[in-house]
């Protein structure tokens, strides 16, 4: 500080940021960059170990027995579902009822703003059915649960056998010192985001449901199961849920001290990790499995019926069952122990799981990067913005010496009116508010005018309003004020660099994958528009660098990431598809990832396209 | 009447060891309606009233010991035996009572003594400790048989409750009684097989009691009190939340009026204008309300009201609430575990064929007090709700030091100085020129050339 109080250094400190502020902002992206690609160095990461004392050294023995009658109880469930063509409600209650528990009902429907044509749904109606197991002489303040979704098909009747085998088991044992809620739901997250708010007695996002008459006090953890074979080789747990939250990073190191000691190969985003971090090929492995984490908490969506947990702070994972091809199998049983021991020292928690970090990210499930090591990352592309816009400011109070001549000087006196600045803003986020608003509410008038169905005319508006907002005449100002000055551009390149710099700050603060991947692209747009580089080629780089195309980049790179590319046409047909699901995951369940691309980054990112065409 | 309250929960703490001694003006209410004073006391001022609740406490072994220290047998004899701790906590529900209230001691009421009485509930869970099987013993639930009765004891008997059974077509009981009783229970008529402690036939030949119920059915279907709520806290985050009371009047044709109580510690601040009572879907206005408003750190809110339960119906009742920022130091151990509110109480007059009155004061005998027949068109109830666990913001408690040492010092180095410097305007001033000088610019200004 002693630095900048001294009006000679302080001089020099300001003439050397601007002299060097392009070198300084290449080296910060750079640097950015190479740090984020280090997060995935094993050696630059840290062990995970379980924070938690209540559940580190308690001795826990698992004993279930019967993975057998579970996987039978799995078929007679399949059987009903199959000759009632749903959820077997009437079945379910009465197998509930047969286990000691509390069994209670829930129906609920939804009409979804447009039909989602990956599930092939439009009107939803059905019934949540859980059982609660009372913990005896417990006053019934906190409960856990575990939930199985009643999905379509043959899938996931294990996961139901198996819950209604360890809710037996789990009867007829006394330890409990919690309330432990056994919950099938029907029409995967719509049944959960029901149940939820029903337990809640909250409505945001405007679904009927009938109120629950059973209660188990505040919920402590949930843990959702996905289990579809008999048999499997690998367990993988799925974390990322709504809006980029992540569950308390304990129970995920509990899931994985459990693999270990029952012998469960367990998986993160499908990826076993290795041992070999100091080849390459490991070293890739590594970053294959963080880019994963990465992208999926950037798309701000529940990857697992857990993720609409978070919301309520409670700390909620998907385990899901995977049976490959590989030699080594589990059967259920083990599968039934694991599940045993992990709610059994949920239930020995004396406070909820706070003890550990919730902001990580996880190249591999042994190893973890904690917020410290990756802020920075996006610390470097943050501070190349607001270098950025110290440039422009020290332009503002000692203008360079080319403005010698009289226009200039009277030029500089009359500041640009408020006017000018505020045109731009506005438009832009008009042409914001109609990508947000117009795509639902003209899907009728666009399905009667053209030959598509109302999920692509939803889709195909919203493209069509973005690449409106393009053309839109940004100009405006030169009505105003006649020709576009220089001085005005530069204040409105000062607005949008600071806007930009808030915007991502606080983006990142939430959710860092999104952050991370929007500064990425965003940051070199705002660096390095002005008026006065070559139009078309940079036009050309700023629609590339554009929200809509990093979505489309991201598509294919999550593809590639998956190790199952596409061909450009099915990701055409994929990112629609991706476009849409992010608009019903905002109106279903209140991600807030297409409101924020709509309302905020695109119309941030239409005042720099603003600022290419000033004159 | 506070200081005597605070010397009675100490010395009851130090009697039963419990943590009653926590017990103090941040929990204790004043009831105005809902509690009057039991026995001869028959006082209707509501200022020497006192009630608290320590919902976070749990009642364990060792407050089962001092309690059954207070029988006059101890655990030695008589009915006292079957209270083995490792098995009354291997239940599903337990529960220990104490009441004193002054009563006469002759039928003139001259003097007056204080009567003790004691109560303990315990529910068995058949899933847990039967086995799959339908069946209770004795010897099964409380691992022990009855052989004596306390040779102090007035009466000493076993009730059993077989009014749906009167021709054994549900349960066999073993060994059978000849001794019936009948007594009207929460406004139903039951009939009771009686045990009679201290009579020698009753231990028959084998010299000790072992009762024996074998199902045969199966099947039992579950009763629904008529009466009964559930409470609990909607909303999510950590700023505000709402708390819901729902009563359920199961009666099919009649209404009857409750009295509810609620006392909510002060760090809920409870937003009393968004108190609404609906029933059916129907504003259901109370017909009295005493409210009062909590102090911080001094006393909880208090909130009675007479409510109107129309038949067959759920009453909701909510008002929503701001969860305060504790001071660091008012934090509990576990501060992430959350903070309790205690379970309302409602007390309802519920509507039936045949009452009981729970406040007799003529009669001495204790058991007239469990089962008291007296037809009225009303019993009475006091039902209390589950309590609430709700989260209060709470800061990071892992590492206080570095926390508030790192806080401090970004606040005062960074901001600080940052502030300075935003705030102050820099101007260079040129130093005094030297005498030399000075005299040299004088010189040059009497020649008319620029100073140096």
């Amino acid at each position: 500080m002693g630095l900048l109080s001294d009006p000679n250094r302080r001089r020099a400190l300001i003439s050397l940021l601007t002299r060097l502020n392009a070198p300084i902002c290449v080296l910060c992206y750079f640097a950015g960059v190479c740090w984020f690609m280090g997060l995935a160095f094993e050696p630059f990461t840290l062990r995970t170990y379980m924070s938690e004392n209540a559940m580190g050294s308690t001795m826990v023995e698992e004993r279930f027995p019967s993975g057998e009658r579970a996987l039978a109880t799995g078929r007679e469930f399949a059987a009903h579902k199959k000759k009632v063509g749903g959820m077997p409600v009437d079945w379910l209650v009465k197998t509930m009822q047969a286990r000691g528990l509390e069994v209670f009902t829930q129906s609920f429907s939804r009409t979804l703003p447009f039909p989602d044509e990956n599930k092939e749904r439009y009107i939803v109606k059905g019934t949540n059915v859980y059982g609660i197991l009372r913990a005896p002489r417990a006053p019934r303040t906190e409960a856990l649960v575990l939930s199985a979704p009643c999905s379509p098909g043959d899938n996931n009747n294990q996961a139901v056998g198996l819950l209604l085998g360890l809710a037996h088991y789990f009867r007829s044992q006394i330890f409990w010192a919690k309330d432990i809620i056994f919950l099938v739901n029907e029409h995967d997250l719509i049944g959960m985001q029901a149940w939820l708010e029903s337990y809640h007695h909250t409505n945001t996002t405007g679904m009927d449901w009938s109120p629950l008459q059973g209660r188990g006090g505040s919920i402590q953890a949930a843990l959702s199961l996905e289990l579809s074979s008999d048999v499997i080789t690998s367990f993988d747990i799925v974390l990322e849920g709504l809006n980029g939250q992540l569950p308390n990073l304990d129970l995920a190191n509990l899931f994985y001290a459990f693999c270990q000691k029952i012998g469960v190969l367990c998986t993160i985003q499908g990826k076993l990790q290795r041992n070999d971090w100091d080849s390459v090929s490991g070293y890739s492995h590594a970053v294959q499995t963080m880019m994963l984490m990465v992208m999926k908490q950037a798309s701000g969506r529940p990857w697992g019926d857990h993720g609409l947990f978070l919301r309520y702070h409670i700390e909620a994972a998907t385990v899901k069952g995977i049976n490959s091809f590989r030699q080594y199998k589990t059967d259920v049983t083990t599968v039934g122990r694991l599940l045993e021991g992990i709610f059994r020292k949920l239930n020995n928690l004396l406070e909820r799981l706070h003890q550990s970090y919730f902001f990580y990210l996880m190249p591999s499930l042994s190893h973890f990067v904690s917020i410290g090591y990756y802020m920075p990352a996006f610390g470097l592309l943050a501070v190349i913005l607001l270098l950025r816009a110290l440039d422009l400011w020290v332009q503002f109070a000692n203008p360079p010496a080319v403005t010698v001549d009289g226009v200039a000087d009277i030029e500089r006196q009359s500041s640009p009116g408020v006017l000018s600045v505020l045109t731009p803003l506005v438009i832009s986020h008009l042409t914001g508010a109609a990508l947000y608003f117009l795509p639902t509410r003209f899907q009728e008038t666009a399905v009667e005018h053209f030959p598509v169905s109302e999920t692509e005319a939803v889709v195909l508006t919203a493209i069509a309003v973005y690449t409106a907002g393009l053309a839109l005449p940004h100009n405006t100002h030169r009505l105003l004020s006649g020709e576009g000055t220089e001085q005005g551009w530069r204040v409105l390149k000062l607005v949008a660099v600071l806007y930009l710099a808030v915007l991502l700050g606080c983006t990142a603060l939430i959710n860092f994958s999104l952050g991370f991947i929007l500064a990425l692209t965003l940051v070199p747009v705002a660096a390095f528009v002005t008026p006065h580089v070559p139009k078309t080629l940079s036009a050309v780089i700023l629609v590339v660098l554009s929200p809509a195309c990093t979505l489309l980049f991201s598509v294919f790179f999550f593809q590639e990431l998956q190790e199952m590319p596409v061909s450009f046409q099915d990701g055409w047909l994929l990112y629609l598809s991706v476009i849409s699901q992010g608009m019903l995951d905002h109106y279903l369940y209140g991600s807030l990832v297409y409101p924020l691309i709509a309302l905020m980054v695109y119309p941030c990112w239409l005042l720099f396209w603003n600022i290419l065409f000033w004159k | 009447v506070d200081a005597t309250w605070k010397e009675l929960t100490n010395v009851l703490s130090g009697i039963f060891c419990a943590s009653l001694n926590f017990i103090d003006s941040t929990n204790t209410v004043q009831p105005s309606a809902s509690f009057k004073p039991l026995g001869i006391a028959n006082g209707t001022d509501h200022r020497f009233l006192r009630y608290a609740t320590l919902p976070r406490e749990i009642v364990c072994t060792e407050n089962l010991t001092p309690w059954k220290k207070l029988l006059p047998c101890g655990s030695k004899a008589g009915l006292a035996v079957l209270l083995k701790s490792e098995k009354l906590f291997h239940s599903s529900f337990h529960s220990q009572a104490v009441h004193i209230r002054p009563v006469c001691q002759d039928q003139q009421c001259k003097t007056m003594s204080l009567e003790l009485r004691q109560t303990l509930n315990v529910v068995f869970d058949l899933h847990t400790s039967g086995q799959g099987k339908r069946e209770w013993s004795l010897f099964k639930m409380f691992s022990r048989t009855l052989t004596e009765a306390c040779p102090l004891a007035a009466s000493s008997k076993i009730y059993i409750d077989i009014t749906d059974n009167p021709q054994e077509e549900q349960f066999e009981l073993s060994p059978a009684t000849p001794l019936l009783s009948q007594a009207v229970v929460l406004g139903d008529r039951r009939t009771f097989s009686v045990y009679d402690l201290t009579q020698q036939v009753t231990f028959g030949t084998v010299r000790s009691l072992n009762v024996l119920i074998r199902w045969k059915s199966t099947e039992g279907d579950m009763l629904r009190p008529l009466l009964h709520a559930e409470r609990y806290v909607a909303g999510y985050g950590l700023q505000t939340g709402e708390i819901h009371t729902l009563m359920y009047n199961n009666h099919p044709f009649r209404s009857f009026p409750v009295l509810l109580l609620d006392s909510v510690p002060w760090y809920l601040r409870l937003y009393i204008h968004t108190l609404t009572v609906t029933s059916k879907g129907k504003d259901n206005k109370p017909s009295y309300i005493h409210y009062e408003p909590s102090k911080d750190r001094v006393r909880p809110h208090l909130l009675e009201m007479l409510v109107q339960l129309p038949p067959h119906s759920v009453t909701e009742i909510t008002v929503q609430f701001e969860r305060a920022l504790l001071k660091w130091t008012e934090y509990t151990p576990d501060p992430n575990h959350g903070f309790y509110v205690g379970s309302s109480v409602i007390s309802a007059l519920v509507p039936s064929t045949v009452a009981m009155n729970t406040n007799i004061t003529e009669e001495q005998p204790l058991f007239s007090t469990f089962f008291p027949c007296k037809e009225e068109s009303s019993y009475f109830v006091r039902v209390y709700t589950e309590p609430l666990l709700v989260n209060l913001p709470t800061p990071d408690f892992s590492m206080p030091y570095n926390v508030i040492c790192l806080t401090c010092t970004v606040v005062a180095v960074g901001y600080g100085s940052l502030y300075n410097l935003l705030t102050r305007s820099f101007q260079i001033e040129e130093p005094n020129p030297g005498l030399a000088k000075r005299i040299a610019n004088i010189i040059r200004k009497m020649r008319g050339v620029p100073p140096l």
